[in-house]
């Protein structure tokens, strides 16, 4: 059965020697994710259509200067875009690991609970009916129909007895993610026009995105991820089941009711800023708990940290591979995430549930 | 009788009634008992070529077409044990959507299409199975590598929707909707022929899924080969699939939903309820297709988009049954 039976690990938590030794190895492992993550950075400042050097690319963040057209290139394009790429990753990647804990399945992930699909559907309303002009107008569209389309997945699988459950989730899920995309797909050949414009933004991409927005939408993201961080044993004891989570004294509502609204808060604001390019959200957390084992405290902190590493990675993959044009991350981090996964499938004990 | 197969008597009956009215309704409307002479006893005539070039392949289209979509939704979600499981959710319709897009999307001859779906369906089946094979199939591996292929895939296909121009793009994009507007005599001739050989091999392993349901190990007790019955239901499971999208296009919902709706009617699986679930399967494509024709008549949706809205109640109603069972 794949849906409802939690990762079953629970002796691994039982020994103080075994906890204390892993404790450590984790903080360990923090310092090299982190410069991995300062390293990308730096990558996606340097490569694209124009290389610039990291002397430049310095100068341009501490000592910016106006005529120098590299520069305005680092300052004006390169850093939004990578500011954007990191937080669409920590988003999408943190929501993943909290929609795995939380519903039990290994196949959660935010696009499961009808994100993307919301999104999708609100966007390309809005296109169809010429509600969007400008590129920021995308991202306040695809918050809202993320939002509406979460929050009519908890109403419909809270209905009847016993309240949100993992499988009633996904089943909801399913079913509003199909009736949302169907409408979109309607949408979309109904108008020749809407087609060309809502493919670009359909395809998941980190440029040219609305900047103001996202220091809008910043207070929600930190506050939720900040949440979201402080979250790791709670989830811990629901991804135990929650007969357990119950005899640990956990209220198993309240925890998934926070858990649902960091869920939606962070996805929501993802893929409006990046577009569906939800596949990180699915692949990181998987690749982190092949690492880390199946504590949530870090699985949700090292999600965070790894998110932004493979969003940005595949960005400047994306940009450097059919330079002088652009691959749109969403592409590329499905080419990239896809193999990992497929790797630690065949590779590790997570498919025994 | 007992239960399904009064169960199966109503669908079946459903399904005639809903094909004649296949046959009259459209832009020319046809009296009824013309129609059906027209399409069985009488040929030629007026009506000859809406009713046996148009409406009458049609119709047998959309019946085989759920009867494959449904019965191959069955096969994976009982091996799998996961009500979320279905051809179109493991990869193999976007195998044959990658195919049919590229087809479409470098503008290579239409005629070609069927076979580079059929090709992209059965290389994507292959290749999942061939990941997912460590000394023994697990059905947890299948699924989560199928969706890693179908992440993989779907990439692909959005790489080609970005990358060509638009009028090819929404040529592809009509096609992956799932539309039975094309549909001919030999689309329903390959189906036919796939279904005479693939259906009775179904039927002999819906025995042996009951075994499985038990858990691998009290069916490796009972005797049974495990990994050679896997074997089997996976690729009956996929031929049935990869035969409609090679012919209609990736027609979603309806392989992931029928099955609920048979088993919340006739339980969990037995002869009867693959009968039950072919028949539901080729009623709803049905339906649907008759709906997407008419609802905003004279312009004509892909099915696959109403199977999609039809979809959604039909599996809330599934949720309710299961709040209330859960």
């Amino acid at each position: 059965m794949l849906l409802g039976k939690p990762y079953n690990h629970s002796v691994m938590f039982s020994s103080p020697r075994f906890r204390a030794q892993s404790m450590r190895q984790h903080a360990l492992g923090l310092p090299i994710v982190f410069s991995l993550l300062v390293v990308v950075i730096l990558l996606s400042l340097r490569f694209g259509a124009l290389r610039i050097d990291t002397g430049t690319v310095a100068n341009a963040i501490w000592d910016y200067d106006r005529s120098d057209h590299r520069q305005i290139v680092v300052r004006e394009l390169r850093l939004p875009r990578t500011a954007m790429g990191i937080l669409a990753g920590a988003c999408f990647a943190v929501a993943g690991a909290l929609t795995q804990g939380v519903t039990r399945n290994p196949l959660g992930a935010p696009g499961i609970l009808g994100i993307n699909a919301g999104a999708a559907f609100a966007v390309v309303t809005a296109i169809y009916s010429g509600g969007i002009t400008n590129p920021a107008g995308y991202v306040w569209f695809a918050f809202i129909g993320a939002l509406g389309a979460t929050v009519l997945v908890y109403v419909v699988a809270s209905a009847g007895s016993g309240g949100a459950t993992p499988i009633k989730l996904a089943l909801a899920g399913a079913v509003i993610s199909a009736l949302l995309g169907s409408w979109t797909a309607a949408l979309l050949l109904l108008d020749l026009e809407t087609l060309d414009q809502a493919r670009f933004w359909l395809a998941g991409s980190i440029s040219g995105r609305g900047t103001e927005e996202a220091v809008l939408l910043f207070p929600i993201i930190a506050a939720a991820l900040l949440l979201a961080l402080f979250m790791g044993r709670q989830v811990n004891a629901l991804s135990l089941g929650d007969e357990v989570a119950k005899g640990l004294g956990q209220r198993i509502s309240i925890t998934r009711t926070v858990a649902g609204v960091c869920v939606i808060a962070l996805a929501g604001a993802a893929v409006a800023l990046a577009g569906p390019a939800a596949f990180i959200g699915l692949a990181v957390p998987h690749i982190v708990r092949s690492v880390v084992g199946p504590d949530y405290r870090w699985i949700i902190l090292y999600s965070a940290l790894l998110g932004p590493c493979l969003l940005l990675g595949a960005d400047i993959i994306g940009r450097v591979i059919v330079s002088p044009e652009e691959l749109q991350v969403g592409i590329v981090s499905a080419a990239l995430g896809a193999p990992f996964l497929v790797y630690l499938v065949r590779n590790t004990k997570m498919t025994e549930l | 009788m007992n239960r399904t197969a009064r169960l199966c008597a109503t669908a079946a009956i459903a399904i005639l009634g809903l094909a004649i009215v296949g046959l009259t309704v459209g832009d020319y409307p046809v009296a009824a008992r013309t129609a059906i002479a027209t399409a069985i006893w009488d040929r030629g005539g007026e009506f000859d070529f809406v009713i046996n070039s148009l409406r009458f392949p049609r119709v047998v289209v959309a019946v085989l077409a759920g009867i494959c979509l449904a019965a191959s939704g069955l096969l994976f979600q009982t091996l799998i044990d996961n009500p979320l499981v279905s051809p179109d959710i493991i990869g193999i319709d976007t195998g044959a959507a990658t195919a049919a897009v590229a087809n479409l999307a470098i503008g290579l001859d239409v005629r070609l299409l069927p076979f580079a779906a059929f090709a992209g369906a059965l290389t994507a089946a292959l290749l999942i199975f061939a990941l997912s094979w460590r000394g023994g199939f697990s059905g947890g591996r299948l699924v989560l590598v199928g969706i890693g292929i179908n992440a993989l895939l779907s990439a692909v296909i959005t790489y080609m929707l970005v990358r060509f121009p638009v009028e090819r793009v929404s040529a592809a994009a009509r096609w992956q909707a799932g539309t039975l507007s094309a549909s001919s005599w030999d689309d329903a001739r390959t189906m036919a022929l796939v279904l005479v050989v693939l259906l009775p091999v179904a039927l002999l392993l819906v025995r042996r899924l009951r075994i499985m349901q038990l858990g691998g190990e009290t069916a490796v007790a009972l005797g049974m080969r495990l990994e050679r019955n896997r074997v089997a239901v996976i690729t009956t499971g996929c031929g049935l699939a990869a035969v409609v999208v090679a012919a209609v296009g990736p027609l979603g919902f309806v392989a992931l939903l029928v099955p609920h709706v048979a088993r919340s009617l006739a339980g969990p699986i037995t002869v009867g309820v693959l009968f039950l679930t072919a028949l539901l399967g080729a009623f709803m494509l049905l339906s649907a297709d008759l709906v997407a024709q008419r609802l905003f008549a004279p312009t004509v949706l892909p099915a696959g988009v109403v199977t999609a809205a039809m979809g959604g109640p039909y599996l809330l109603l599934v949720l309710r049954r299961f709040n209330r069972a859960v």
